[in-house]
């Protein structure tokens, strides 16, 4: 022990204020300490009205992202000793709004994840039933979309992505990965269907490639791409149903 | 329950580098779109008579419309850079059962860019 | 009053499946999945190694039927494993038709890697973010059924009975700070275990047990809570898990002289790490957690351990498996090693000590996932139903979720079509005491001076040392005096936050209550099994009596000092024989 750092703790109670403050605490912390460790250190030792969602502390359940110094970050994944001796900033995650302290309201999300339909949907003849055992798939057609169904829906890339933040009907990175992410799965035909909703103005085509999304995914899901190739999905599409005969469907 | 709605920051693109870059890269577009729209109007005084084009000629000899093309042109190469860049992203290439590795895809838009510079400029120089 | 056909309390893995198997049976069901978290959030997600099932041509059925039975010390109930492995693969394979990206063999077919206490390879695998990517695949599925509604960030706090039957609970919902009845015809608890009755546990925060101390209070026995799982390789400091699949690929675990001291304590004769058959199953470090988990406390006490600041590690030796193998098959071990232990397990071996990781005892259901109370049924960790007996294998948690999710989704729908409503006006003077005594104990709570994390803290270090990985009666009997004192204390408790809007004081003081219910059982439980079995390990008891306690434990709320009584194991094929692992 011996080293301390603030913490600017981002507050809202909504029964008692009208506007947000920020209100520090000092944490004495040991060099493996990561931010959540201080956050339930002010919680348990400090300040036992402060609010915030955590569960895991190992990256996975997604549940701590806040802002650190306007960043977002996963809160059990970010280390104090990187910023000591500066002082340590804590926010919500920008774009959405706040129910308490920490708390986000991620209601939107939740219906933009149902949205683009992240379930299997397959044509009538290919289903099989469960005797006749598992659908085939190499390696290579495993390869084509794992790496879009590594997101843990923890919310950084929202928080992260300025057109969303300015204007919330925008789609968003994470949901539209996780369309990306079935479409790309070869035991999957559900294309069709997740474009119509992805391939909306809202959706892929409000994108202007920030990147940043994809910067601050810590399970580096890259939506940016899955964005930009849908986009060029849906441009082959739209240019195939007019050019080609019968729309370029068999 | 009364959430509070945050506004969003006000000029958010000057709060971090990533998004000033971002909006550069944004507002390359409008040189680029500039650039072409002086293009049209060059070849257009082409048409006109070799004394229109004599004064336009000489209109662009000047110190100042020599800076100004530099600038249209380093707006030019940034906006090029970052959308070559992103290729590899947006264009998965598998051969087989390999993914073609970013860099060669990369290297396939820079080599065909560089390619096509030289042609042109041989074509304009000899 | 909200009311629904079936509520699932928790939604984790289990719950899911239960949703997804009464979506399927009949879309005029309404169902409700009642979670404290929001369902991606719930712990399933954490599990790394993989899911067991048979379907290779060189595995049987009474190969995963033994392997589970030996594995937990002769204590599961045989004609419930026989279930659970038949189920098993139609299960997984289910899954993969949900779209679960499980890793394939280069032919298309799924891969299949070792786990401990295992003879043959059966273990599916997603990488090794099985459990993440098995509960993502469960939640968006979720997502395709009209009758599936969700009660996102929803404490429930009690079950309600009446007429002797189950017709509902009563539920926070955190962001409003309200309580009230949902009434249903059937009610299925997927809450998940009780890790963090201890103070260094892979769980996560949201573990603590709170089903079982709904169950428990409601009249339904809690089955054999003394058999908690270490696992033996958690990250000292903060008991992050390295999967058992570091071993299964190859891994060695050593002491400080470099030696794999495991041989030392009849888990077989090491092969070197270079020969073609290492590593062996069923034989050092594929033995079961349990008794891996007791070597490390004997080599210990041997002085053969590594001293380091969160106390006592040894070595898990991944580095001759190559960087290629690492990141292909386990790179969340690399990257959990890099980011938390600060080391590179290409380069370096990684420090490890036994965590505290599974319940295996928990809410007493039949093999139907039925409880005594009419209406109530329990599956997942929760549950104890019981294919883990004194000790889990690894991989069959993931699976008993999906096997015993889906029986418990079909059970509660067919109660739920035979059984006439609930009755209104009898829930709603429940739901009234119940919101008094929510506002009265805690969101208004008066006066009160003892520290909640403080409570927390103390349950957790006298668990930790009187029903750890060795137990004694003088110990047990110390954390049995303890809890009872908390259990004083915790009445007056400080709580500061008096607002409704999402106060996770609040929330963190009822699960303290639960877990001091449970704590209570478990110790109980331990201090009256004279015998040493899996898990359960008396130093003052050594050997295994199966005369007297080839039972199982059942622990009794009585409001005061839980009744402790017993039950039969029920033995098919497979009678009390010796466990034998890598001779």
């Amino acid at each position: 022990m011996g080293k301390t750092i603030e913490l600017e703790i981002f507050r809202y109670i909504p029964e008692i204020d009208e506007q947000p403050a920020y209100r520090s605490y000092e944490v004495e912390f040991e060099d493996d300490w990561v931010i959540l460790d201080a956050i339930n250190h002010i919680k348990d030792k400090m300040d036992g009205s402060l609010s915030y969602r955590w569960s895991c502390r190992m990256g996975v359940c997604g549940s701590c992202g806040m802002m650190i110094n306007g960043i977002p970050k996963l809160t059990c994944a970010t280390f104090l000793k990187d910023y000591y001796p500066k002082k340590v900033k804590v926010e919500p995650l920008l774009g959405f709004p706040v129910e308490r302290d920490l708390v986000i309201v991620m209601d939107d999300f939740m219906t933009k994840l149902e949205n683009v339909k992240p379930w299997m949907i397959r044509d009538k003849d290919k289903e099989k039933t469960i005797d006749k055992g598992e659908y085939l798939q190499s390696p290579v057609q495993l390869e084509k979309f794992i790496q879009f169904s590594m997101c843990i829906n923890c919310l950084l890339c929202y928080s992260a992505c300025p057109v969303y933040v300015v204007d919330n009907n925008f789609i968003g990175p994470a949901a539209i990965a996780l369309a990306q992410r079935y479409n790309l799965d070869s035991r999957d035909d559900g294309q069709d269907q997740r474009n119509e909703y992805i391939g909306k103005h809202e959706g892929i085509w409000d994108c202007t490639f920030v990147g940043e999304c994809s910067k601050v995914c810590p399970e580096d899901v890259d939506p940016a791409a899955a964005i930009q190739q849908a986009k060029v999905t849906n441009t082959q599409n739209f240019v195939k149903s007019i050019l080609w005969p019968f729309g370029g469907k068999k | 329950m009364k959430p509070y709605y945050r506004p969003p920051p006000h000029m958010f693109w000057l709060h971090r580098k990533p998004y000033f870059m971002f909006i550069i890269r944004e507002m390359t577009s409008l040189f680029i779109a500039g650039f072409c729209l002086f293009l049209l109007v060059f070849i257009y005084s082409l048409g006109q008579g070799r004394e229109t084009f004599d004064n336009m000629v000489a209109f662009l000899d000047s110190t100042f419309m020599i800076i100004v093309h530099w600038i249209v042109l380093v707006f030019a190469l940034y906006h090029t850079f970052t959308w070559f860049n992103l290729t590899p992203k947006v264009m998965v290439v598998w051969i087989g059962e390999k993914k073609v590795p970013e860099f060669m895809v990369l290297g396939a838009v820079y080599g065909g860019w560089i390619g096509v510079s030289i042609v042109i400029a041989w074509l304009i120089l000899y | 009053m909200l009311k629904h056909d079936i509520l699932i309390i928790g939604g984790g893995g289990a719950g899911l499946r239960a949703a997804i198997a009464i979506g399927e049976i009949d879309p005029e069901l309404s169902v409700a999945v009642v979670s404290k978290v929001y369902p991606m959030r719930s712990h399933t997600v954490a599990a790394e190694g993989g899911a067991a099932g048979v379907i290779k041509d060189n595995d049987s059925f009474e190969n995963h039927c033994m392997d589970t039975i030996s594995g937990g010390d002769w204590m599961p109930d045989q004609d419930a494993v026989e279930l659970f492995v038949k189920k098993a693969p139609e299960e997984l394979i289910q899954l993969e038709h949900w779209g679960c990206p499980w890793s394939r063999e280069s032919d298309g077919k799924v891969a299949v890697r070792p786990f401990g206490g295992m003879n043959i390879e059966r273990t599916w695998f997603a990488s090794d973010k099985t459990g993440f990517h098995l509960l993502h695949t469960l939640f968006q599925t979720s997502l395709k059924y009209d009758n599936i509604i969700r009660y996102d960030e929803w404490f429930a706090t009690k079950i309600l009975v009446e007429n002797g039957r189950c017709q509902g609970v009563t539920a926070l919902e955190i962001r409003s700070g309200k309580v009230q009845a949902i009434a249903a015809k059937s009610v299925i608890i997927c809450t998940g275990g009780a890790g963090r009755l201890y103070p260094f546990t892979t769980n996560g925060s949201i573990k603590t047990g709170d089903g079982l101390a709904l169950a428990f209070r409601a009249g339904v026995p809690l089955k054999d809570l003394e058999f908690m799982q270490f696992h033996p390789t958690g990250l000292p400091g903060t008991g992050i898990l390295i999967t058992e699949a570091a071993r299964g690929e190859g891994g060695i675990l050593v002491n400080k002289d470099g030696y794999r001291y495991l041989q030392d304590y009849d888990l077989g004769k090491p092969l070197d790490i270079n020969d073609p058959d290492h590593p062996v199953k069923k034989s050092m470090e594929l033995g079961p957690r349990d008794r891996l988990s007791q070597a490390f406390v004997l080599e210990h006490e041997k002085g053969g351990t590594i001293p380091g600041p969160y106390g006592h590690v040894v070595h898990l030796d991944i580095r001759h498996l190559g960087e290629k193998i690492i990141n292909k098959k386990i790179p969340f071990v690399r990257e959990l090693a890099t980011k938390y232990a600060g080391i590179d397990p290409v380069f370096e071996p990684i420090p490890v000590r036994p965590v505290l990781h599974y319940t295996m005892g928990g809410i007493d259901t039949d093999i139907d996932t039925a409880t005594v109370i009419p209406g109530l049924f329990a599956a997942g960790e929760c549950a104890c139903v019981s294919i883990n007996g004194a000790n889990r294998l690894g991989s069959n948690s993931l699976t008993e979720l999906l096997v015993f999710g889906r029986i418990a989704g079909e059970g509660a729908a067919n109660h739920a079509k035979n059984n006439p409503g609930p009755d209104i006006s009898a829930l709603e003077s429940q739901e009234k005491d119940e919101q008094n005594r929510i506002l009265k104990g805690f969101y208004q709570k008066e006066s009160g001076t003892e520290n909640i994390s403080g409570l927390r803290e103390e349950m957790q270090e006298y668990m930790d040392s009187g029903v750890g990985i060795f137990r004694n009666e003088q110990g047990i009997r110390k954390t049995c005096d303890k809890l009872a004192e908390l259990k004083e204390r915790f009445a007056n408790i400080k709580i500061e936050d008096n607002t409704s809007t999402f106060n996770t004081e609040v929330t963190v003081a009822l699960e303290l209550e639960g877990m001091l219910e449970v704590a209570q059982a478990l110790s109980h439980c331990a201090l009256d099994r004279k015998e040493s079995r899996g898990s359960h390990q008396r130093s003052d008891f050594t050997g295994r009596d199966d005369d007297n306690y080839l039972k199982h434990s059942m622990a009794h709320y009585t409001g005061d000092i839980p009744k402790i009584d017993y039950k039969d194991v029920i033995i098919t094929k497979w009678p009390p024989a010796e466990r034998v692992y890598g001779r």
